[in-house]
């Protein structure tokens, strides 16, 4: 039978706020254990909720962004369960009335493009820590994450493959940093996302019994356990079996789910209004406000990138995979007299290669957008040839200076006097009797050698089309 | 509106009660009591009138993204019973 995978994403997104959603403690990572857990995040007894109003405005934002409907009016629930890195016994978040409705995005996927549809995003506040290793058999709990602001952001069950779940992923992680409303940390959490995996037989309208899972914290991760849990589930199936709707988590050593909780009757979070707060009204000034400071959306640069550089689609969804990377390509591309799609060509390539190289990111790169420029500047005018370029690169990554003082200091400047060139081919000619006589008869592949004997002489500083012209001159007479 | 033993044992795992089982039968009499009571309720018809998310209507107050709050760890693990490295400690979870 042909199974068809039904995939649904839920990711969670930390806001970039100072502080938290509910109280004025410091939501900066990284700092000692409860130091940033105040009064109201440690749920000390008489304290109340005071709603921090730039994470109000990031998830209009958000919203803004994919097209969502605002809903003027929500209304904060307490989501009730108990857990050690939960001091008030319950999750303050929104559940009948999220602050955002329905919207989309849309992806890139092997047959063309598919929109994604979004259910909703809804405000909440993040749990503490729980660190169970290390504290003889007990566990140590850490509140400084508590009260976090988060957007989740819940996605319809659009999805038909791992490859199309990790693509809206990626959209979505480039969406929210372009908005400057999270910075996208997946290794410290600010990015998670659960999966809900189901199959069913290909036709079917009905969805099959779906599996969790559980915060995956890699893009590489995702695909793999989506991937895993779909095999899986055909794997039960087949066999007459019948998939158990449970939490899986994925282990990464292992590439494997596994369940994690097996008590689905404990998931009765008996939600309601929240008696501390009000709900959350937003007018339309506010609204327009926040509307007026949404950047160039990814997709409006993407298509903006192919029609004013004449690039090609994937050059341009490379460059506009973040702001920063765009910025730069602009930056470069408007201080060369070189080709726009050269500048694509380094930053895609070159520039990229060295980036991943040392783990770097654009902003960290040490050859600015200027000096890319200059480079390219440098291979327009025939100063060097594109392939000593990469030398220069080099040198320049090397903080050997900028391109014109490398390309003086190393003597790298290209030979385009014809009458040199001309002496340097006739001397490889002269000791090439045989591979002349070679190509008289037609074997013309020995052109290449012939241009390699003169670049080998020059260090391979003679100008290509130089070199071309002239041996082809000589040669086909 | 009557209660079965089971719905109050479930209640009471919900809450993270210890109940007595002999005292169930109480228990499922006085709740389903008071759940009657409440059940007064269901005969207004309110059909056309929009769920009340808060009592007290109103709009939520809003405050400025700031940092206002200092570091107080050493207060307030004072009333905590166990703690170390900064941590609370509490009886080992098991995921």
């Amino acid at each position: 039978m042909n199974w068809e995978p039904v995939i649904g994403l839920e990711v969670h997104v930390q806001l970039l706020t100072r502080s938290k959603i509910f109280s004025g403690a410091s939501t900066a990572f990284g700092a000692d254990a409860n130091t940033q857990a105040c009064a109201v995040d440690i749920a000390l007894p008489g304290v109340l909720p005071v709603m921090n109003e730039q994470a109000a405005r990031m998830a209009v934002k958000f919203g803004l962004a994919v097209d969502a409907k605002i809903n003027r009016r929500s209304v904060f629930a307490r989501k009730n369960y108990f857990y050690p890195d939960l001091p008030k016994g319950y999750q303050i978040s929104q559940y009948e009335l999220p602050i955002v409705g329905e919207g989309h995005l849309t992806i890139d996927t092997d047959d063309g493009e598919k929109t994604i549809g979004i259910t909703r995003a809804h405000l909440e506040e993040d749990a503490g820590k729980s660190l169970h290793e290390d504290f003889h058999g007990t566990t140590g709990i850490d509140l400084n994450r508590a009260g976090t602001p988060l957007i989740e952001i819940v996605s319809e069950p659009d999805m038909r493959s791992a490859q199309e779940a990790v693509a809206y992923l990626k959209k979505l992680h480039t969406l929210v940093r372009y908005l400057e409303i999270c910075d996208g940390n997946m290794q410290e959490g600010s990015f998670r996302c659960d999966a809900n995996v189901s199959v069913r037989p290909l036709g079917q309208r009905k969805l099959g019994t779906r599996a969790e899972l559980k915060n995956i914290n890699s893009f590489r991760f995702i695909e793999r356990a989506i991937e895993y849990e779909i095999e899986r589930q055909i794997d039960i199936l087949e066999d007459g079996g019948t998939v158990v709707q449970e939490t899986r988590l994925y282990d990464p050593d292992k590439g494997e789910t596994r369940p994690m909780r097996t008590k689905e009757e404990a998931h009765d979070y008996r939600y309601f209004p929240d008696p501390d707060l009000p709900p959350l009204e937003l007018d339309e000034p506010f609204i327009e406000e926040v509307r007026r400071t949404l950047p160039e959306l990814p997709d409006a640069k993407q298509q903006r990138f192919v029609a004013e550089y004449a690039l090609s689609h994937e050059d341009a969804t490379q460059l506009t995979a973040s702001r920063d990377l765009a910025d730069y390509f602009e930056a470069a591309a408007g201080a060369t007299k070189g080709d726009a799609k050269n500048v694509a060509n380094w930053i895609v390539g070159e520039l990229s290669a060295y980036l991943n190289k040392e783990n770097k990111e654009i902003n960290e790169s040490p050859v600015n957008a200027k000096q890319l420029a200059l480079l390219i500047d440098r291979i327009h005018d025939n100063t060097i040839s594109g392939k000593i370029a990469k030398e220069v690169f080099e040198a320049m990554w090397n903080g050997e200076g900028n391109a014109d003082e490398i390309i003086a200091d190393k003597g790298l400047k290209q030979i385009t006097d014809s009458d040199a060139i001309e002496a340097i081919i006739d001397e490889v000619l002269a000791r090439s009797a045989a591979q002349i006589e070679q190509y008289k008869s037609g074997q013309t592949k020995v052109f290449g050698y012939f241009v390699g004997q003169v670049m080998k002489a020059t260090q391979g500083k003679a100008n290509p089309q130089q070199v071309n012209e002239i041996l082809k001159r000589k040669l086909d007479v | 509106m009557a209660l079965d033993h089971h719905t109050v044992k479930n209640i009471a795992r919900l809450a993270r009660l210890q109940i007595d089982e002999s005292n169930i039968d109480r228990y499922v009499s006085e709740l389903s009591r008071i759940l009657d009571f409440v059940e007064q309720m269901n005969q207004v018809d309110t059909a056309g009138v929009a769920p009340l998310a808060h009592p007290q209507g109103g709009r939520l107050r809003l405050r400025e993204d700031v940092v206002t709050e200092t570091d107080q760890r050493e207060a307030f693990q004072k009333v905590a019973p166990e703690k170390e490295a900064g941590l609370y400690l509490v009886p080992k979870v098991i995921e």
